[in-house]
């Protein structure tokens, strides 16, 4: 069974197709890539499937469920988060209170328990909190957890809202562009760090990227997008050899 | 100044201190602004009026059926607004406060636009006193939980909010039915204390004179919200003195706050006795070894 399952997947905006009759399945376990030009609709596509757009036809199957226009809220409680290409952070608050922000969904004491601090409310707060420590830990953030995250360089900033997601316990994790505005240095730390909590977190991970070597690095199928219609898909190395995709990044010769 | 005066003045900040507390939780904690709070505040003081005089209820009661009151109404014009995006939600409450003013003028059974005289005096403030600490404590311990963190983050990023599961939808109504009890219930106190109603005590300048002390104490700290309540209800019987001129300073106190300290008097911050406990500490080390603590704070 896939994890992911895109049927005929289409997002239009008035008269412009953004995403046409997509089909592209996410093996379980597996890294998967989206690539493609500007424009191309791949963040529409991570839209589509976290439920911030309603889709215009087709089917999203997650874990042989249908979640086609579940409400985002519903999505991200049956397993599946996201990354933004433009961080967005809780950037008043410090790098903990984002991480324990987010580890909400595993605890489920009611607003009575919280009001007037019953056992319960206790009990998983304190969970909570072991949980928030010991994933910042893990993200290496530990030295500067009570920092504000509006503070943060901008590549522990990228750090933290992959720890804000894996605060969820997700099975799929969508990334928007994870090393965009990163030097060669961060991007190889990153393609690291990707690989590291696919093991640890036993996840399924998209990604949406431009740098190629990290694309080709770290992923073992790649589906191709341009203007809105899946031009290619295989392992890197088919991808890299296809003719249109060459010519979607380059132009046609002559 | 005779000491009855003074309680009187205490027990009218209290009373507004009950309403900024639930303003407090919707606009400083979770982002939505309301110019409409007065009117929940007569929803709850016709309400508790009725229970008290009508039916002869006891007076705590009367001020919970007054904060239930007002939390429906609220239920029902979140669930047309809340929906909202942006600035529009702050003019739905806006046009509602007015609204219900306008229908209280009308309604006979509570004397219309007369007012409604014979509301029995329960309210001191002994009893303003003890509500406001059992609600500044609930409210504190709300906001330190899973829920008022989402409301937090609600405040702070919707689009992040929803990916990472959180229900934005449901914890801006359950912050609007809050806030909107807290509003009924100050507004049971405020019938009780007046001794008489009138739907002129409810207007658009009430609301916004509410939403002000929220500000000017500091947008997400409760103990803002205190300080604010305190300061600006006292503020005009201080000036009453030079009173033609008490609304200029009034309004200028407000401005030298918000261009000196744009994020309230408290803003963020909690006056707690640990957070004092720090404050003093990094006061006395100061003055022991010079400057060394400054930012560290740990």
């Amino acid at each position: 069974m896939y994890m992911l399952e895109l049927k005929d997947l289409t997002k239009t905006f008035g008269g412009l197709t953004a995403v046409g009759d997509v089909n592209f399945n996410v093996e379980k376990d597996s890294i998967s890539g989206l690539i493609g030009p500007n424009g191309a609709g791949k963040t529409t596509i991570f839209n589509l499937i976290t439920g911030v757009y309603k889709v215009s036809s087709g089917n999203i199957i997650f874990n042989g469920m249908d979640i086609t226009d579940k409400k985002p809220y519903i999505i991200a409680g049956s397993g599946i988060t996201r990354t933004f290409q433009n961080i967005r952070l809780f950037k008043k608050l410090t790098v903990y209170e984002n991480v324990l922000t987010a580890c909400h969904h595993n605890a489920n004491y009611s607003l009575v328990d919280s009001v007037l601090r019953l056992p319960r409310f206790r009990k998983q707060e304190k969970q909570l909190n072991e949980q928030a420590a010991e994933l910042i830990e893990i993200m290496g953030l530990d030295d500067r957890k009570d920092l504000i995250a509006n503070n943060l360089p901008y590549g522990l900033q990228r750090r933290l809202e992959i720890a804000r997601a894996l605060a969820l316990m997700p099975k799929l994790l969508l990334l928007d562009e994870p090393a965009a505005g990163m030097n060669p240095d961060e991007t190889e730390q990153l393609m690291k760090l990707i690989s590291e909590i696919r093991e640890k977190f036993n996840l399924t991970i998209l990604i949406i990227e431009h740098h190629m070597d990290l694309i080709m690095g770290v992923c073992e199928n790649i589906m191709v997008l341009n203007f809105g219609l899946k031009i290619a898909e295989g392992t890197p190395r088919d991808v890299q050899n296809d003719r249109s995709v060459i010519e979607a990044y380059l132009g046609v010769e002559g | 100044m005779s000491k009855e005066y003074l309680l009187g003045i205490l027990t009218l900040a209290g009373i507004n201190l009950m309403t900024v507390l639930g303003l407090s939780l919707l606009t400083g904690f979770t982002g939505l602004f309301s110019f409409g709070h007065a009117g929940f505040m007569a929803i709850g003081g016709y309400t508790a009026a009725m229970m008290t005089v009508n039916f002869h209820w006891p007076f705590i009661p009367a001020l919970l059926a007054g904060g239930l009151a007002a939390a429906l109404v609220s239920a029902v014009i979140g669930k047309v607004t809340l929906n909202l995006k942006g600035d529009y939600f702050c003019i739905a409450t806006l046009g509602f406060g007015e609204a219900i003013r306008l229908v209280l003028d009308n309604v006979q059974y509570f004397g219309g636009a007369r007012g409604w005289p014979g509301v029995p005096y329960y309210t001191n403030i002994w009893n303003v006193l003890l509500i406001n600490v059992v609600a500044v404590i609930a409210l504190a311990n709300l906001i330190r939980s899973r829920h008022g963190r989402n409301m937090i983050a609600v405040r702070e990023e919707e689009l992040a909010s929803q990916i990472i599961g959180i229900n934005v939808f449901k914890y801006k109504m359950i912050s609007l039915m809050i806030s909107a009890g807290f509003a009924g219930i100050a507004g049971g106190m405020m019938g009780h204390y007046m001794t008489f109603l009138q739907p002129k005590m409810f207007s658009l300048v009430k609301s916004t004179e509410l939403t002000i002390i929220v500000i000017f104490g500091g947008l997400g700290s409760i103990s803002g919200s205190v300080l604010g309540a305190l300061v600006l209800t006292s503020l005009p019987e201080i000036l009453r003195a030079f009173y033609e001129w008490r609304l200029v300073f009034y309004g200028l106190a407000v401005i030298f706050i918000m261009i000196s300290r744009p994020e309230g008097l408290m803003g963020g911050y909690e006056l707690t006795p640990s957070s004092m406990k720090k404050l003093y500490r990094n006061l006395m080390s100061k003055r022991k070894g010079g400057f060394q603590s400054i930012g560290g704070g740990k």
